[in-house]
């Protein structure tokens, strides 16, 4: 998992596929991120934030009854307890220094669970910007506790009506915006994937995740590493991040997509939102609507990194659905007492699958990134019998 | 396929010789599929005085459209609009004025450059449009565009360097296409100053025309923007008129009322 370079290139995907009106921001975007992340002031910051204020390094928890259960050991990367409730936090606190930097005052993002939109709205407080966040109305109906927080944090939450009005729209919206207001305006995006250096930068300002867990595994681990390495994927920030820790071991990475978003298993190659990846579409190439119980998994497409790591067998795509999603909270919340967000879900939903299967042999040790908590999402689950 | 398929009328040599005699161009835009009789805009825009007409393929994530055209482009798609369907209604309709589809980079990809470019030429479209690909990206889709006799026309945006601005003219066929301002497509009250400067600043670099496209709106938009550029592009300004009921003959006098004030002020 490298730098792509000036072309923003992960094998035959990635790029910058922007209107040329674009191209400069993401330019001055590329050059302040790599003078930034080579800056030991910046990262000395960007340190300092994390620890005192989004509360890191976060837990690794053993899940002790349902490792017992499943006659496996199962970790959980506690990103749940990361300030805000997810791990979105850790990329846009990097983003929020990076545009005050950049002498930005306003940070625009797009957000679909609305937890990117928290983080957003969050950072933007704390650092003295402005934030106008894109969600679509239908995410903004069953997120609306998320809606609710972004305001009370002084952010402009702005409804989107067109296409699926989910994460997709939210995105395609929020770079329209962008068009208008480059000069004061940062994008601050929420996963990786978008224009270079977007899908680099994001798996970067994530890789505290893998960097602490294979750490933390190291201690809990008789064999340091674990088998099996496992995350959901909506855009696939937090799956990129914990991924970039245990990229050079031999440890197997699963990205567990939703089963109706499944861009890797169910789509094909696209140029959409900046990039070339996957992405879900129609017998005439139209962006197919993804169709997910969680919010942030609603997205047709993945970053390119993992198209990349696809297509060099180094990480495996599966999909779960949205039934066996609402199973898998349930169980972990009442095996281990917490209460995972739908997305994170999708992991632990693998998990039980390929246990009972035999795909996870006995005695396999697996590290689940618990991506987010799932308080945002008791409204959704209030509906489900 | 190759270049002896293309068939409609060529972009570059058309506007350059009206351009050189005198006329300021006139390029008004439709979006393909949008209604069962949308190709009779085509030749309503043709009798009007159109100098080309740019037609808009559909795509689900229109990354520089504003509100209208993104509107147009769902109402056809919800029509069953394809790439295929639009074109084989462009060859049917034999418009005598130079065509130009605008679309985005992945339904180009997806088809393959050559194979989608010769599509167009045998459809009688000779230029194109693809927005979301900038100077970086665009190597192959030049030398397939070339290939099949079709102009790829590029965007210059006022956010271009130098010598960005200096490279979209070395490089674009056809036309410039020059952004009014830092917006999406859409209608306007008032077309900014910047936009004449920035036509200026690109025609030192420019021997083609360079037309202004994003905003314009209304006559007086289009002699304002016609003193500095050669012509105007008009998008959105006809398509809420077509959303909005205009029939192809209404569409077609709202582009004479543009072809009579460009034509009476620089005529
Ligand atoms: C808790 C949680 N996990 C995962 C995701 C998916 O994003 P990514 O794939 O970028 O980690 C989201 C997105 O909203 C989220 O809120």
């Amino acid at each position: 998992m490298h730098d792509p370079g000036a072309t923003g290139r992960f094998g035959d995907y990635g790029g910058r596929y922007v209107p040329e009106a674009l191209i400069p921001a993401c330019a001055e975007v590329e050059e302040a991120f790599r003078a930034a992340w080579a800056d030991a002031a910046f990262r000395r910051d960007l340190d300092r934030l994390l620890t005192v204020y989004a509360g890191r390094p976060t837990a690794l928890t053993p899940a002790w009854n349902l490792s017992a259960e499943l006659g496996i050991t199962v970790l959980l990367k506690r990103e749940d307890l990361a300030h805000t409730g997810s791990h979105k936090i850790n990329n846009v606190l990097g983003q929020a220094l990076l545009a005050r930097r950049m002498g930005r005052t306003r940070l625009l993002a797009e957000t679909g669970a609305g937890q990117h939109g928290v983080a957003t709205a969050t950072a933007a407080a704390l650092l003295g910007l402005s934030a106008t966040v894109f969600m679509g109305s239908k995410d903004m109906a069953r997120q609306a506790l998320n809606v609710h927080r972004m305001r009370l944090l002084g952010a402009e939450v702005v409804e989107v009506t067109s296409g699926s009005r989910t994460l997709k729209d939210a995105t395609s919206e929020a770079m329209r915006h962008w068009v208008t207001c480059v000069d004061e305006a940062y994008y601050c995006l929420g996963s990786v994937m978008g224009p270079h250096p977007y899908p680099w930068m994001v798996r970067e300002f994530q890789r505290v995740i893998g960097e602490e867990a294979r750490a933390q595994c190291a201690a809990e681990l008789p064999a340091a590493i674990p088998d099996y390495v496992v995350a959901c994927i909506g855009g696939g920030s937090n799956a990129a991040g914990t991924f970039a820790g245990f990229a050079g071991t031999a440890a197997k990475l699963v990205g567990v997509e939703a089963a109706g978003g499944a861009a890797i298993s169910g789509g094909k190659v696209a140029v959409m939102h900046g990039h070339r990846s996957y992405a879900i579409q129609d017998e005439h190439g139209q962006i197919l609507e993804a169709e997910s119980v969680a919010a942030g998994l609603d997205y047709p497409g993945i970053g390119p990194e993992h198209a990349h790591l696809h297509e060099l067998g180094r990480a495996r795509y599966v999909t779960v659905t949205d039934a066996e999603v609402i199973d898998a909270v349930r169980r972990l919340a009442r095996s281990e007492g917490i209460l995972p967000a739908l997305e994170s879900a999708h992991a632990i939903a693998w998990v039980l699958r390929a246990a009972r299967d035999g795909e996870l042999p006995p005695g396999a040790t697996v590290l689940i990134t618990l991506s987010g908590r799932g308080d945002k999402d008791t409204t959704t689950l209030m509906e489900i019998p | 396929m190759n270049a002896t398929t293309a068939t409609g009328v060529a972009v570059g040599p058309r506007l350059r010789e009206r351009r050189d005699a005198g006329r300021k161009l006139l390029v008004p835009y439709v979006t393909g599929g949008v209604s069962a009789d949308w190709t009779d805009y085509l030749r309503a825009y043709a009798d009007a005085g159109a100098d080309a007409v740019e037609i808009g393929l559909p795509f689900s994530e229109p990354m520089i459209d504003g509100p209208t055209v993104q509107e147009a482009s769902e109402r056809a798609l919800h029509r069953g609009a394809t790439v295929r369907g639009v074109l084989a209604d462009l060859r049917a309709a034999r418009v005598d004025v130079p065509l130009i589809v605008m679309t985005y980079y992945h339904l180009v990809a997806r088809e393959g450059h050559a194979e989608f470019c010769a599509a167009l030429a045998e459809a009688g479209v000779r230029g194109l449009i693809v927005p979301d690909l900038p100077l970086e990206e665009l190597a192959e889709l030049e030398q397939a565009t070339a290939a099949a006799d079709v102009d790829l026309i590029l965007v210059a945006a006022p956010s271009g360097a130098p010598s960005r601005l200096r490279e979209i003219a070395a490089r674009s066929r056809g036309f410039v296409y020059a952004m009014t301002a830092m917006v999406t497509t859409g209608e306007r009250a008032e077309l900014p100053a910047s936009a004449a400067e920035f036509a200026a600043r690109l025609k030192a670099h420019a021997d083609l025309p360079v037309l202004l496209g994003f905003g314009i709106s209304t006559p007086e938009h289009a002699v304002a923007g016609a003193r500095a550029a050669d012509g105007v592009v008009v998008a959105s300004a006809l398509m809420r008129g077509l959303l909005d009921g205009a029939t192809p003959a209404e569409s077609g006098a709202q582009v004479r009322a543009l072809r009579a004030a460009l034509d009476e002020v620089y005529g």
